[in-house]
């Protein structure tokens, strides 16, 4: 009897911990709700930011974390899928392939600020592409590559060698078997890792302090788009750039407490963002994984 | 890739020249060539980042280095390289980032195991299913929110208990981190509990073991490679971490081992000095770089060893 005591009490105790641990989670969502909803508001969407606590709002921080995001994206995901595609389905087994391999999986170890200070020395100061917007989309794109190569090469993986044999038997090639048979079936796997490296990105505050981004920009990005031919403008890729992350960095870390109820707000936006992402890619896992029976 | 076969099957004098004299069947094989290329190029950048790492780092810290000496660097008691009197040892960030981490893994290590043990031995189907997507919202929160939730919720609460804690402490942002890596630890040392055989279970079961004989005594100790990897991922995240300690641990290096104090962190320094107005070129701008590779090399030994030991103590069932 004693046994089946402490066999239950040994039950009780992990149950306990995953408690505690929920409620952690439970508190840090509930203690900036407490503190900052209340300043959520369109004015805090719209304005600038500013040395009066109660003007201050998100606008540059929120537009330049889309754009950041964008270049992210732009960089992460042809760069992420076409290794993973190389990996899985192109690669001969070769030390050649063994290092990229141990490299991808050393690089998703490296410290997140490490990214920022190779950005650094190599984006800002060798290429001279300032700290921008362009440095700062490169940075995460770098930051997040081996999170989706991983997430793409397991999609890739579950995909069974029967479909790629029946696509070569009716003559494909690799290329058209890659396209029309290996990635359309792998693409839920891929869109969750995809959403998860970015919801990771969304949040990443150190490489961009380090390569430079400014907490207080009172004006907007070049737009993208101009009146003459082209129309379309590049102009804003090299404009100085903050983030969300950042902006609640640079209000949390002031001694005033009136900027600490902005930055919970902002807290508030940031979290949302992230567990929204979160969410959408547990429903792509979910859906995906129910729809597909080999 | 479909423009470019339209392009050339839609130029008629192109048809006429080169491509056209080819037999039909080269020109898809050139596009094949020419996408495998492609894709070759893009599994390259992987190498092409590490090689920029490494690059910038070693560059960067050769500067520092002969201007400072490795000895002085390494064993220096004081870190202030932006006074007057500047002294470069990197001591004070390393024990920071070392008490940080200890009290970060005294939280994850436990937590992330019971909970593993728990949701792999003991939970139902449905239980795991949903208390494991809820957990890895805890490592999806946003490192500058549980800074946030340092400074502002952990210090506040734990000043209640030693009222002279100081607003800014290694201890709030430990555990803070360990909160946060949790999921790490507990997601991968499961999935490896839940590779180990129903066989085993079934075999300690039979012999009259209780469900806590055979989790701790025949489950554990067969996925311990898995779960030491689980571990090791944790140290690697919990030493790299900046937001949490740039903000609620304070930024003055100082050579403790004490968690109720302040102290800088190496990641913590690095973002004290970004936030600055530093020259380019000059050794203040250079230190953020040695510290860097210092870090780099951290957990670099660390992942080493966690690939080691996964292989060392691999089990074949």
């Amino acid at each position: 009897m004693r046994r089946k005591g402490l066999d239950r009490f040994f039950a009780f105790e992990g149950l306990f911990v995953m408690g505690v641990a929920l409620l952690v989670l439970f508190a840090l969502v509930g203690q900036l709700a407490a503190d900052g909803a209340g300043r959520l508001s369109w004015q805090f969407l719209t304005s600038f930011p500013s040395r009066f606590p109660a003007q201050a709002g998100i606008l540059t921080a929120w537009i330049g974390t889309l754009l950041v995001m964008l270049l992210t994206a732009l960089t992460a995901i042809p760069l992420g899928i076409g290794a993973a595609i190389y990996l899985e389905e192109y690669a001969a087994k070769s030390w050649l392939t063994e290092v990229i391999e141990i490299n991808i999986a050393n690089l998703a170890g490296v410290p997140s600020i490490v990214y920022g200070l190779m950005a650094l020395g190599l984006l800002v100061y060798e290429l001279h592409l300032g700290q921008s917007f362009l440095t700062a989309g490169l940075t995460l794109g770098m930051l997040i590559l081996p999170m989706v190569i991983i997430a793409t090469r397991e999609a890739i993986r579950s995909v069974p060698p029967a479909v790629r044999e029946a696509a070569y038997a009716l003559g494909a090639t690799k290329w058209q078997t890659v396209r029309d048979h290996v990635l359309p079936y792998s693409m839920g796997g891929i869109l969750t890792g995809i959403i998860l490296a970015l919801s990771r990105a969304v949040g990443e505050t150190a490489p961009l302090i380090t390569v430079g981004a400014l907490s207080f920009i009172a004006f907007l990005p070049h737009p993208p788009w101009q009146e003459t031919f082209p129309f379309v403008s590049f102009e804003w890729l090299f404009d100085p750039f903050t983030v969300m992350p950042i902006q609640m960095f640079n209000w949390v870390s002031r001694p005033q407490e009136e900027f600490h109820v902005n930055a919970a707000a902002a807290g508030l936006i940031l979290l949302a963002m992230s567990l929204a992402m979160n969410a959408v890619a547990i429903v792509i896992r979910a859906r995906f994984r129910k729809r597909i029976h080999w | 890739m479909d423009t470019m076969e339209a392009h050339i099957t839609d130029i008629p004098v192109e048809k006429k020249t080169v491509v056209g004299s080819l037999s039909p069947r080269l020109v898809p094989r050139f596009k094949e060539k020419a996408i495998e290329l492609l894709l070759q190029l893009a599994a390259f950048t992987s190498v092409a980042i590490t090689l920029g790492i490494v690059g910038v780092l070693a560059y960067e810290s050769f500067h520092f280095f002969q201007q400072v000496s490795v000895v002085d660097f390494l064993t220096d008691r004081q870190w202030t390289p932006l006074f007057a009197d500047a002294h470069y040892g990197i001591l004070p960030l390393v024990s920071g980032t070392l008490v940080t981490t200890t009290v970060a893994l005294l939280v994850a290590i436990p937590m992330g195991s019971l909970i593993a043990i728990y949701l792999s031995e003991y939970a139902s189907r449905p239980v795991r299913e949903f208390v494991k997507p809820v957990l890895e919202l805890l490592s999806a929160v946003p490192t500058v929110v549980y800074g946030y939730f340092a400074l502002l919720f952990v210090t506040p609460a734990l000043q209640k208990i030693w009222p002279d804690l100081p607003g800014f402490n290694m201890l709030s942002a430990g555990l803070v981190i360990g909160f946060m890596i949790v999921p790490y630890v507990s997601s991968v040392s499961e999935d490896a509990m839940r590779a180990v055989p129903v066989y085993l279970r079934e075999g300690a079961f039979a012999l009259g073991a209780t469900r806590m004989q055979t989790a701790l005594r025949v489950v554990f100790p067969s996925a311990l490679s898995g779960i030491t990897a689980a571990y090791v991922l944790g140290v690697s995240r919990a030493i790299g971490e900046t937001m949490v300690v740039a903000i609620a641990a304070g930024m003055q290096p100082t050579l403790t081992l004490n968690p109720l104090e302040p102290a800088a962190t190496m990641t913590a320094y690095i973002v004290q000095v970004s936030l600055g107005d530093l020259p380019h070129g000059s050794v203040g701008y250079q230190t953020i770089f040695a510290t860097g590779l210092m870090l780099l090399l951290i957990t670099l030994l660390f992942n080493i060893a966690g690939h080691a030991l996964k292989k060392r103590y691999r089990q074949v069932y």
